[in-house]
């Protein structure tokens, strides 16, 4: 799927041109009440065309009905081929994933310890498998057995593999990923039909597609303002009739579809599916469209500090002395502490000690005992041939371990770690002996570019939340560095759901991203949740999105779509009402000016006769939809910004655009048909 | 000209100066907490609910109160019906006026009971006194109240945290001894000195100074006038109404008629920013409202007063048909327009008359329907738009539509648009109807386009519960009767059910808090976008039949 990018292939066009045949259907265009009227005012002009005096006497002509039924056919079509399209980007990435999809034969382990080879479709909840180098995992389900390095570029289309082992929060694997090395044991833990993977091509696929609240809501005002026109066109007839004039069935069939919001009606569903599909391309999968709506409404983000604000490893950035100590020997003492110490922390210290100019031979250490960090202890270090013993660790368990051996601890050591800890580090004491040399200053570093996201989101009247296990301290400092509206310090996973709920209960919507089994209580109580696909099996199914590569400021940019979403419907909505002043003054004087000549002075535009003026609106009606087919694809241009100042620019543009452009529209249209006689 | 402008923007600037003490008032009226007004009008009101068997403090959800104004009405309207059909063998009856033929009848108690005031009978020769008091003056009293009791509601709705949307009977009474018998009886004794009747006895027949003999109709003509134009009814003693000397005498009683007829409608909507604690969202719907009334009685005011090109080149200069020389071409133009935008539908001079250009405002405003509008229900067609505009405007800034912080979803959309499909259908099928039949067509008095609006203007005033008439086409016969009667109790009561639906939908919607991203619906802006959405959606509704109309009409005058 490294194919996403590209957008509209060959192939994907030709297949929506049969696809827009295909739909017109009328059991599946009845879905649409305003494309339907449409198709109706289709079949009887055809109708026409073909016995030009079935409904009474024509007055105008059986090229006047076949030009008529043409356009409609064509307005009817190419709001087909718009929502042929927009489906088909995500059928064709459905078809990639079947494909990886195709049946794997699976080594269950049978509880006799032999090994059987079942079909993968046939795997249930709850079997053990095995799955080897190079094997592609026949299902989703939790490493309970072994560790390896997962491609999972299937899905992801990411190519580096990740590594995946039993327990804890990145154990759970997809069917369709292949084992890149080593081999894992897991436990089914989908049925049949059920897998991410089939999960993921219906969704793309857009089969189980329903109606998001928004757009339930747009569809009754369209479908209303589309009655009133019919009521409108209906009545015109005996009106004109006491006037004496006939109307024939051609022109009031035209006039009708002008008037009722074809560009948004035709519109309406590409600009929902390629919303869907745009997350896609972000790698997120939504559950649903309602989902990706609700991002759009989103008030509070609560966001973890780690992996999300932050890198999350902490890196060392300065090694203070403690009084009576130089800066050369803490540096050096520091580094022997991690010499051995294979974290990204320990890696950074011997990286910075490097930089500082501290020297060390490897072979020295070969023979020092590693001392491992626990929990119990909350230090590591080595204890050297020599009997010295190098410690690092949290300031407190330091100053316990070195009072135990009859330490002094230096007076300043508070004072420098408070210093660390208020500048948001994180204070390590590091100790040679029964003597405290200096701190470690620990600092977790904020990712680049993030404050003016958050600066843009404040703007956009959405409140940041950072969630992080940090003392207060901490927490104030990351948070003031982010740039962020509020944090949570010391929180645990009931405090974040605490969190939400408070929002909620002040008729906030809520959005969170998690990984772990512990996070999906909260991504369920949350209004939008994005689980990490590196995630666990728990919180992916209590979200209803998955950041497939695991990125969780990603959720930024959900919600930049989901109110582009909106915003594209709303725009296209207006434009497509505002259209029907100019359509009117085409057509109204073109319909009585034979009875009414005095009418000829609404006609604006001068439009050279009645039937170009008539069928020159019609064909600016037809030939918009597709000019507009780019903007509902890719959504209207949407910066973050107050909502009056989103407002301004859209009502300028697409409710006085929409007034302006038919005018000039349909007067250039019918030069044309003028200029080449056609009319 | 000039003279005239200054009576009218007179009349204006004495209307903007009582809008908020008048506003700040009602807020008192309708209010939960106690205030000085209890102790004048309580004991008299608690008296009343004992005997209408009411608890003062019973709450009602949307479906209660809507029981509740459906219920009441039913039986009043039987009750005037009931009148109307006997009056001939009840008391109070001088001048011996036989009993209302059935169709007539029910068109009339429609039209009373609808506060729409449509009259297809003469006062002065087709009503006892005792019809003119309880089947005219009492439901010019209910059907006014009624419409002020659904605003209060619908607003309660919009501010509330629970589906209570008050008391209905409360809410009617309360409007009646606080609001419209006070009003009414100060206007009443102001009418009466400036020379309008009021007395029991009937008709007197004197000889004129020329010898000839004349019968002169009077009755309790005052305190119908104040009560009239106070709660935006219109329908008058006399056939002529406010054109009759003993209606509207003098150019004083014709300016207190007007400012009658706006008081109300303007101050609610003062009234309604207050009672949302957002007194800039009023005055952003009140700037709307007015900037459509100044629109349009501008086009009136210049039509009239530019008159008909082909009679200007003869010397007549104005079009003074079918107006009174007591008030003139600025005076009548106003009253024109103050009648149709408060869907008041008195008239000071014959619609029919009136120059085509200028005869679209009257018909416009009937068709917007929210020009502030009549009790209540004016402000809620504004509200209507206004949630329209909210739906559209909030997609366009990525959130949720919202209103007062409450999310508008399909729910809302639906009954809006319920509202929205009902006002065009129940004016432009039956007058497509009536054109399409002999019944319909043989009332027209006027042939071509200026027929067309006849038939027009009479269900557009019917289906905006307006009731002033185009004069000219005889609308008693039994089609006109019973076709304008349906389409007002259709126009009336189909969108108070919808609108009190929507209310108690969003009664019981979270609060969403406002924030930066929230579509601000109290800005300069937004009163813009609301002004552009109710024109063009009025306008493409109803554009073609003004086309083939009045604007035809127009256009084939010589120039």
């Amino acid at each position: 799927m490294s194919t996403r990018k590209s957008l509209i292939t060959k192939e994907i066009a030709s297949q929506a041109v049969i696809d827009a045949f295909k739909k017109l259907n009328p059991a599946v265009m009845i879905k649409n009440p305003v494309m339907f009227i449409v198709e109706v005012g289709t079949v009887i002009t055809l109708l026409l065309s073909i016995s030009p005096d079935l409904f009474g006497a024509d007055h105008v002509g059986r090229g006047y009905d076949v030009a008529v039924f043409l356009i409609l056919l064509f307005t009817v079509l190419f709001g087909n081929f718009a929502e042929a399209l927009a489906e088909g980007r995500g059928k064709a990435q459905a078809d990639t994933l079947r494909r990886t999809k195709s049946e794997t034969m699976a080594k269950v382990l049978l509880k006799d310890g032999t090994m059987k080879q079942v079909p993968s479709t046939q795997l249930k909840k709850g079997d053990i498998v095995r799955v080897d180098t190079g094997e592609i995992i026949p299902t989703d389900g939790e490493i309970i057995e072994g560790l390896a390095s997962i491609d999972e570029s299937a899905i992801t289309g990411e190519s580096a593999p990740v590594i995946k082992e039993a327990g804890g929060d990145f154990s759970s694997v997809t069917g369709g990923t292949r084992v890149a090395s080593d081999y894992i044991i897991m436990k089914v833990m989908t049925d049949p039909g059920e897998s991410f993977l089939d999960r993921m091509i219906s969704l793309v696929e857009g089969a189980k597609r329903q109606k998001t609240p928004n757009e339930i809501a747009l569809t009754t005002l369209l479908a209303v303002l589309t009655m009133i026109f019919i009521i409108v066109i209906i009545t015109m007839v005996p009106m004109s009739k006491y006037l004496n004039v006939d109307l024939d069935i051609a022109t009031l069939i035209a006039l009708l579809v002008c008037l009722i919001p074809t560009t948004i009606g035709a519109l309406l569903s590409a600009i929902g599916i390629a919303g869907m599909d745009r997350v896609t391309q972000f790698n997120v999968l939504a559950m649903s469209g309602k989902a990706v709506e609700a991002a759009g409404d989103i008030d509070t983000l609560i966001l973890d500090k780690t992996g999300t604000i932050t890198y999350g490893n902490r890196m060392a950035a300065e090694f203070t002395p403690v009084k009576g100590v130089t800066q050369q020997e803490i540096t050096f003492v520091a580094l022997q502490s991690s010499v051995k110490d294979e974290t990204p922390e320990g890696r950074s210290i011997v990286e910075l000690a490097n930089k500082q100019g501290g020297v060390w031979a490897n072979k020295e250490y070969d023979s020092a005992e590693i001392i491992e960090f626990t929990a119990e202890t909350r230090m590591s270090g080595l204890d050297l041939p020599g009997g010295v013993k190098i410690r690092k660790g949290a300031v407190d368990a330091i100053k316990k371990y070195v009072s135990a051996l009859g330490g002094v601890i230096p007076n300043d050591l508070e004072e420098i770690a408070n210093r660390i800890a208020r500048a948001g580090g994180t204070p390590l004491a590091v100790a040679a002996g029964n003597r405290i040399v200096g701190v470690i200053y620990l600092k977790d570093t904020v990712k680049p570019g993030l404050k003016e996201r958050f600066a843009e989101l404040r703007a956009m009247g959405i409140k940041t939340i950072m969630c992080t296990g940090d003392n207060p301290l901490t927490a104030a400092t990351i948070a003031l560095e982010a740039g962020v509206d509020d944090f949570i310090a010391e929180a645990k996973p009931e405090d974040k759901i605490a969190a939400i709920k408070k929002e909620q209960q002040e008729g906030k919507l809520v959005a969170m991203t998690g990984d772990g089994t512990n996070d999906a209580p909260a991504l369920a109580q949350a209004d939008v949740g994005l689980a990490m696909n590196s995630g666990t099996m728990a919180a992916k199914e209590a979200a209803n999105m998955i950041d497939l590569d695991s990125d969780p400021t990603k959720l930024l940019s959900v919600v930049s779509i989901g109110k582009q979403l909106l915003i594209t419907r709303g725009a296209l909505t207006t434009f497509s009402i505002a259209n029907d002043i100019a359509k009117y003054f085409a057509i109204i004087p073109a319909m009585f000016i034979l009875a009414m000549p005095q009418l000829d002075a609404m006609n604006i535009m001068h439009l050279a006769s009645p039937k170009s003026a008539i069928l020159s609106a019609l064909i600016f009606n037809a030939i918009i939809i597709p000019l507009l087919i780019p903007i509902a694809m890719k959504g209207v241009k949407y910066r973050s910004s107050t909502a009056d100042s989103l407002l301004t620019r859209n009502v300028l543009l697409y409710g006085v655009g929409g007034v302006i452009v038919p005018f000039v529209g349909i007067k250039l249209i019918d030069l044309i048909l003028h200029g080449l006689s056609l009319v | 000209m000039g003279m005239g402008f200054i009576q009218v923007a007179l009349t204006l600037v004495i209307i903007m100066l009582l809008v908020k003490p008048v506003g700040t008032y009602m807020v008192k009226v309708f209010g939960q907490e106690k205030t000085w007004l209890d102790r004048i009008f309580g004991p008299g009101e608690r008296l009343l609910y004992r005997l209408m068997g009411v608890r003062e403090n019973e709450a009602m959800g949307w479906k209660k109160y809507v029981g509740a104004i459906l219920a009441s009405n039913f039986v009043m309207m039987l009750l005037l019906y009931l009148v109307l059909r006997l009056q001939g063998s009840l008391p109070l009856n001088p001048d011996g006026i036989g009993n209302m033929g059935a169709a007539q009848a029910f068109n009339t108690a429609a039209s009373f009971i609808t506060n729409t005031n449509w009259q297809s009978y003469s006062g002065e020769n087709g009503l006892s006194y005792l019809s003119q008091l309880l089947a005219i003056t009492f439901p010019m009293f209910t059907s006014a109240a009624t419409g002020f009791a659904l605003a209060i509601a619908f607003i309660r709705g919009l501010v509330g945290r629970q589906d209570n949307l008050g008391n209905f009977y409360v809410d009617l009474v309360r409007s009646i001894t606080r609001i419209f018998l006070p009003l009414s009886f100060l206007v009443a004794l102001f009418l009466v000195f400036q020379g309008i009747p009021q007395t029991f006895q009937g008709a007197v027949d004197v000889t004129t100074l020329e010898g000839a003999k004349q019968t002169i109709t009077r009755g309790l003509i005052g305190s119908l006038e104040a009560i009239k134009h106070v709660g935006t009814n219109g329908g008058g003693w006399f056939g002529t109404n406010a054109a009759h000397p003993f209606e509207n005498p003098t150019p004083l009683t014709n300016m207190v008629h007007i400012v009658c007829m706006m008081l109300l409608p303007t101050s609610l909507v003062y009234a309604f920013g207050l009672m949302i604690r957002n007194k800039k969202q009023g005055w952003a719907v009140f700037t709307a409202m007015g900037l459509i009334f100044l629109v349009m009685l501008s086009v009136i005011f210049v039509s009239e007063y530019r008159g008909v090109a082909a009679l200007d080149a003869a010397g007549v200069h104005g079009n003074m048909e079918g107006k009174e020389v007591r008030f003139g071409i600025s005076e009548s133009a106003l009253f024109t327009t103050v009648t149709t935008a408060a869907t008041t539908g008195s008239v000071n001079n014959m619609h029919e008359s009136l120059t085509p250009l200028g005869s679209i405002v009257p018909m416009a405003e009937m068709m917007l329907n929210n020009v502030f509008g009549g009790k209540g229900v004016g402000l809620l067609n504004g509200l209507l738009y206004l949630i329209l505009s909210v739906f559209i405007c909030g997609l366009m800034v990525g959130r949720t539509p919202e209103f007062l912080g409450k999310k508008i979803e399909g729910k809302e959309v639906k009954l809006a648009a319920i509202a929205l499909l009902i006002h065009p259908f129940i004016i432009l099928a039956p007058t497509a109807l009536a054109l399409a039949t002999n019944a319909g067509t043989s009332s027209i008095s006027n042939g071509g386009t200026h027929g067309l609006s006849e038939v027009l203007y009479a269900f557009t005033s019917g289906a905006a519960n307006n009731g002033s008439a185009f004069a000219g086409l005889n609308a008693n016969t039994d089609f006109y009767n019973i076709g304008i009667g349906l389409v007002m109790l259709f126009g009336r009561y189909i969108s108070i059910i919808a609108m009190l639906a929507i209310a108690g939908s969003l009664a019981v919607k979270r609060v969403v808090p406002v924030t930066t991203g929230t579509l601000r619906t109290n800005t300069p802006l937004f009163t813009g976008i609301l002004i552009m959405i109710i024109l063009v959606i009025g306008a493409l509704t109803f554009f073609p039949a003004l086309a083939l109309g009045p604007i035809a009409e127009h256009l084939a005058m010589p120039h």
